[in-house]
């Protein structure tokens, strides 16, 4: 068995107060350990302030972990200096949320896909027009949107190039960070099965960001679900929605609205809001919210833990399967 | 039987861009029943928010406006009034006091300076002419009445101490603050998370069966939509393409469309037999047109696997499916 592509060790992401903003430490991440094997597709699902977008950035050291180690074949880039960095980032690229911030307005679409060979000095610059009409081939836009600006494309198209500027450098790993939450609905789909596509077809490794469980369905060999900075249950994607091992991923999974009038299921609703990352709750994050919260949750913050059937939970309790 | 809360017909919102008038509503009708739930579902683009800010009278001014057509209300007091052409004091009357209204993003909808409970008292001292004193105890009772902990001290809060689920409550507070007899809620859950999300619908339904206003719910989430609408119309491109009961429109929709949206959702435990069989998920091909660039005849028909060249002659009607549902497809029959 190879050594894993990525592998993620007690990794803790802690925003101090600055100058302007006193207050107590915000504990975005804390303690987070993940392998991904390479050509893999994990998922990272989870509530807004739960950290994944923290994960995502730390991956690329876009910002700068507390502490834990980012492995990348090996090689430890938490410890990396500038230079070496920035040739280790080659092999890493991100894909944004919003396709309308995330694009330049004051670029046309050749600049914005040849900034990164630019930057990494890749290829004369007719090489590098070839890259990037491949990568928009690639995505299925036309070879005229080369000399065009973001802004004559829609919603769907611009995130379409922002995947071809993720895919010109030829990564081997990319962080989809929410990229279809943006779009329509008749939308997305494209997207993911592009994203899906340009995966298998190019052997990508990807960690795939969303707060909706039924977009990461489709695209994911493993999801990772994340709570208040921690990870709850990680399993393989068709496990997950089969048998949700922790109360969390049941709730989430049940607050997900049914497409079906007819079958009005005993929708699970949880109580109250998302803690506070800057004061989460001691023990469990997720007790405070818990329909199955015991004393003992309190007590003690739940190690994650194999389960019979191939899951990992943070849970005290074997008993609510 | 009585008067439907709100009646519009033949409305048609333009606006002037560039120098041309386009329309981004036409063709529309819709009434809302008391006690009702009528979702108004469509993408990006296909008119339903423009449709909520006709009827309250706040198109942007300089370029937009309601062009033909007529939005009847039945107000509080039984009356019925004319909204369109109304002048902007007699309709300052009507908006916040018959018309309640929540949108998208809580935060952007309260005033960071004035205190939940100021914000939601103004309307009640403004339209129902109440105390400070009384409207304040009011705004109090409203917190609670949306499930606000501790609402003695919320209303003393500024909207930065709450979460966004408690602003979006704090936001329904307001809109319910003079019993209004249609409550519009324009994307009210489209920015919060999934689990709050839930919440929220169940309050507004649980409100809704108190109360007995009538709904008007623009989303784009079909599943939203099958959660709590009693019925539905589907947009594209500015014209209802499609509407009925919830209960026939998605169990057997009779636009293409319509059907394709719903494929598009993703459904849980669903793409994983996809994924195994190799089989792409389901999409509608294609972008959703602008309004400047539409078509002649059925908007849908450039994305439609079924068109034929009828659909691209003229705008179809809207036929008749079953006595309450109704489809802007000239192939109904062949869904």
């Amino acid at each position: 068995m190879n050594a894993p592509f990525l592998s993620v060790r007690n990794l803790t992401k802690h925003f101090a107060p600055t100058a302007f903003s006193r207050g107590p430490v915000v504990r975005a991440l804390q303690d987070i350990s993940f392998d991904i094997a390479r050509g893999q597709v994990v998922g990272l699902v989870g509530e807004s302030g739960s950290g994944k977008t923290t994960i995502g950035r730390s991956l690329l050291r876009l910002i700068e972990p507390t502490s834990g180690e980012i492995s990348f074949d090996g090689i430890d880039i938490t410890k990396l200096s500038a230079g070496p960095l920035a040739r280790q980032r080659r092999k890493m690229q991100y894909i944004f949320q919003d396709p309308f911030a995330s694009l330049s307005p004051r670029m046309t679409i050749g600049q914005i896909l040849t900034e990164g060979l630019d930057i990494q000095s890749i290829g004369n610059r007719r090489e590098r027009r070839a890259r990037a009409e491949k990568a928009l081939a690639a995505v299925e836009l036309p070879v005229d949107a080369y000399d065009r600006y973001a802004h004559e494309f829609s919603g769907g198209q611009r995130q379409r190039i922002g995947i071809a500027r993720a895919i010109t450098l030829e990564p081997e790993f990319i962080v989809a960070d929410e990229p279809v939450s943006a779009l329509d609905v008749s939308i997305q789909a494209q997207i993911v099965n592009l994203l899906r596509d340009l995966q298998v077809r190019l052997g990508l490794t990807m960690l795939f960001i969303s707060h909706d469980l039924a977009v990461v369905e489709y695209i994911c060999d493993t999801v990772i679900v994340l709570y208040l900075g921690r990870i709850m249950e990680v399993a393989p994607a068709a496990a997950l929605y089969a048998r949700p091992q922790h109360p969390y991923t049941r709730a989430l999974l049940s607050a997900i609205p049914s497409l079906d009038p007819l079958v009005k299921q005993g929708r699970q609703v949880l109580k109250g809001d998302i803690p506070s990352p800057a004061n989460p709750p001691t023990g469990c994050v997720f007790r405070t919210r818990c329909p199955v919260a015991l004393d003992a949750c309190a007590g003690i913050v739940p190690p994650l833990r194999a389960t019979s059937d191939g899951h990992l939970k943070a849970c005290i309790r074997d008993d609510i399967a | 039987m009585d008067a439907p809360i709100l009646s519009i017909s033949g409305l048609r919102a333009v606006f002037r861009i560039a120098g041309r008038d386009i329309a981004a509503v036409q063709d529309l009708d819709l009434t809302i029943g008391s006690g009702e739930t009528v979702a108004l579902v469509g993408e990006s683009g296909s008119g339903k928010s423009v449709t909520s800010l006709s009827i309250i009278g706040l198109l942007p001014k300089k370029i937009g406006h309601i062009a033909e057509g007529s939005i009847a209300l039945r107000r509080r007091d039984g009356t019925v009034t004319e909204l369109t052409g109304l002048d902007p004091e007699s309709l300052r009357k009507v908006r916040g006091n018959d018309i309640g209204m929540v949108f998208q993003e809580p935060m952007t909808s309260l005033n960071p300076v004035y205190t939940i409970g100021e914000q939601i008292a103004e309307p009640i001292r403004i339209h129902l002419g109440k105390s400070h004193r009384n409207a304040a105890a009011d705004a109090v009772r409203l917190l609670a009445q949306v499930g606000i902990p501790d609402p003695d001290r919320r209303a003393r809060q500024y909207p930065h101490e709450l979460s966004g689920g408690m602003r979006q409550r704090a936001t329904i507070a307001m809109a319910l603050s003079c019993n209004p007899t249609l409550l519009i809620a324009d994307e009210p859950t489209t920015a919060l998370d999934v689990t709050i999300q839930a919440q929220i619908l169940d309050l507004l339904a649980e409100l809704q069966a108190q109360r007995g206003m009538g709904i008007l719910f623009v989303t784009h989430n079909l599943g939203v939509v099958a959660e709590i609408a009693d019925r539905v119309a589907v947009m594209y491109a500015g014209r209802i393409v499609e509407s009925g009961p919830v209960s026939e429109v998605f169990t057997r929709p009779r636009h293409p469309y319509t059907a394709g949206l719903m494929r598009s959702v993703p459904r849980l435990g669903q793409a994983t037999s996809l994924k195994a069989a190799g089989t792409p998920l389901p999409t509608i091909a294609g972008n959703v047109p602008s309004l400047a660039l539409l078509p002649k005849g059925c908007s849908f028909a450039p994305r439609c696997a079924m068109a034929v060249d009828a659909c691209r002659a003229a705008v179809p009607p809207l036929f008749a499916a079953t006595s309450t549902q109704h489809s802007r497809c000239l192939r109904w029959k062949d869904l």
